[in-house]
């Protein structure tokens, strides 16, 4: 369900397209061997191609070729047998060759989609326009001098997939819902590590606002989110701002924003449209990239189980809600660990011990799963425990707590402590009736009618057996002697 | 085609280049004898014909992923007018890429 806005003069839609910047994950740059490593001492990762030295070539990384194409595929989309590098012209210190190699008119992959799922539980489909190979620039610093910039070329020729969505996101819960998707498709793919926090994932958002079902309206470009959380109050401020100028009579301009997180504001970055004018020509130092279907097909046999795939298979196979699949497969790691779980035991209860009990804790410390100190198999053994009543579900929150704490297994826990479930009908039988004994007036009022006290009863004979008695067998005979 | 001031003033500020006044009708007389003769490029009837990358027959070469070059921080600097600490060093630029 699209989300509107309301605004003085009735409500609002929002239309959402966004580019996403992704570093393709390879050894060496898109048109020179130097390395990609993050990190290294400034301009160390710079070949004279990058340089732009004159009289250098580019010449194209084969393994990053294979990687869009997989992205593409990934993506559901079309890949295009013959593609085109062009020159896109500009000048900006921190791109040496006054040009930016890129795909415009001929870019490497098309059209294609992915499911979002959303807060609500619900799935929502998103197009895919085009992905294209392109190089990153350099990065400059400007806090660093008053009247200067620093410049280090190491990004600079790094290759960069820029994957361009239809304008099919109506709010910032499905912009949220998009990049999270996109990200965990490129994960899974290893194709871009996501890492949004040192770049190697950007988002730039096309956000305009419109009357619901009415023409579109002028968008806005907003650069510099780096977050998910910063794409959501990005747009919540864009949207507001763009909704006020219209109200007040005003137009939009198309223009360029720059998010500002300090400020929580976006505001105009450039203003003359000449900018934008760069000249696109095919760059005569690059024939046209052919991709054979072959070849394409051969990628095709590399691809891992996509998220979505998982997903479904997950709600097929383990009966699970979509919520409950969506979290699963959020990362690699966490599903297969779901999958140790659930192989062994019953597949919903193991759903919600990895996701409440487990993930809630890891959580709550700030621990990775790869760092738990309950394993795949401890996990197993507790949910075993749990099924076969040797323990209860509440004891079983408690062995979960000492087993964080100890990384000891819950059947050694459980032998230590005595926690053993009482289903010894004999042994319950004798507290229970010794329950009723204590509490005459309780008895009267439960046979009057005040059914709601049988939790009482239940409460009491579990509070003598420390929550050892099988709860199932307590019901049954509590039933009986009350009845 | 002739090209008027604007639009010459217009192709030097995309370019960088900066043009005095008074050459600027020249610099346009100019452009527009380059334009007029590539223009007679559209005499040729390319309807239904492919374009033409190269005229030799020859496919893209693509390299492995390896790393086989960087690490000549000096050289790279080398011409730089002004570094420091291994960066270039430029007069401050805000807000205005691409």
């Amino acid at each position: 369900m699209a989300k509107l806005i309301q605004g003085e003069t009735g409500e609002w839609e929002i239309v959402i397209g966004m580019e996403v910047h992704a570093q393709v994950i390879a050894k060496s740059k898109l048109f020179s061997g130097a390395s990609t490593q993050f990190g290294a001492e400034p301009n160390s990762q710079v070949s004279l191609v990058d340089a732009a030295m004159p009289g250098m070539l580019p010449v194209l990384n084969e393994y990053v070729v294979e990687q869009a194409v997989r992205t593409g595929l990934g993506l559901n989309s079309k890949i295009n047998n013959v593609s085109v590098f062009e020159r896109k012209n500009y000048f900006y210190p921190d791109l040496p060759q006054g040009y930016q190699i890129s795909q415009y008119e001929h870019p490497i992959v098309g059209e294609g989609v992915i499911e979002i799922d959303l807060p609500d539980g619900t799935v929502k489909e998103i197009g895919i326009t085009r992905l294209h190979l392109e190089q990153d620039a350099g990065k400059s610093m400007h806090d660093q001098h008053p009247t200067k910039s620093f410049v280090d070329l190491n990004r600079s020729g790094c290759a960069l997939m820029e994957i361009v969505s239809e304008p099919d996101i109506r709010g910032p819960e499905e912009a949220a819902a998009y990049l999270s998707k996109l990200r965990m498709i490129l994960r899974y793919l290893g194709t871009c590590d996501g890492n949004m926090e040192e770049g190697s994932m950007r988002a730039d958002v096309n956000i305009s606002v419109r009357k619901p079902g009415g023409p579109l309206g002028t968008r806005a470009e907003i650069k510099n989110v780096n977050s998910v959380k910063a794409v959501q109050q990005a747009i919540d401020y864009e949207v507001q701002r763009q909704i006020e100028i219209i109200e007040d009579g005003g137009e939009v301009d198309q223009e360029t924003r720059l998010w500002d997180p300090n400020k929580g504001e976006t505001r105009s970055m450039r203003s003359k449209e000449e900018a934008h004018d760069y000249r696109y020509f095919p760059d005569p130092d690059l024939l046209p990239l052919h991709v054979s279907n072959d070849q394409i097909e051969n990628i095709r046999t590399t691809l891992p189980e996509l998220p979505d795939q998982k997903k479904h298979r997950f709600m097929d196979d383990y009966g699970l809600s979509l919520y409950d699949a969506s979290v699963l497969i959020a990362e690699q790691q966490r599903a297969e660990f779901y999958e140790d779980v659930a192989n062994d035991n019953d597949a919903k209860l193991a759903a919600n011990w990895v996701i409440n009990e487990l993930l809630g804790i890891l959580n709550k410390n700030e621990t990775k799963l790869s760092d738990s100190p309950i394993t795949a198999e401890k996990l197993s053994g507790l949910i075993k425990l749990i099924s076969d009543d040797t323990i209860s579900g509440k004891i079983a929150k408690d062995v979960f707590a000492d087993m964080y704490e100890t990384g000891k297994a819950a059947a050694d826990i459980v032998e230590e402590k005595g926690l053993k479930q009482v289903t010894d009908t004999g042994a319950i039988e004798a507290i229970v009736d010794e329950v009723i004994a204590e509490n005459p007036d309780n008895v009267g009022a439960y046979k009057g009618g005040k059914d709601k006290l049988f939790g009482f009863f239940v409460g009491q004979v579990m509070k003598k057996t420390q929550g050892k008695a099988n709860p199932a067998v307590v019901n049954e005979l509590l039933k009986k002697k009350l009845g | 085609m002739s090209l008027d001031e604007q639009t010459v003033r217009k192709v030097a500020r995309l370019a960088n280049i900066e043009i005095q006044d008074d050459d600027v009708d020249r610099i346009g007389t100019q452009l527009s004898g380059i334009l007029q003769w590539v223009e007679q490029l559209g005499e040729v009837d390319t309807d239904n014909v492919e374009p033409l990358a190269n005229v030799v027959n020859i496919d893209l070469h693509l390299r492995e992923d390896e790393v086989t070059d960087g690490d000549c921080a000096d050289k790279v600097l080398a011409n730089a007018p002004e570094e420091t600490q291994g960066f270039f060093v430029v007069p401050k630029v805000v807000e205005q890429e691409g």
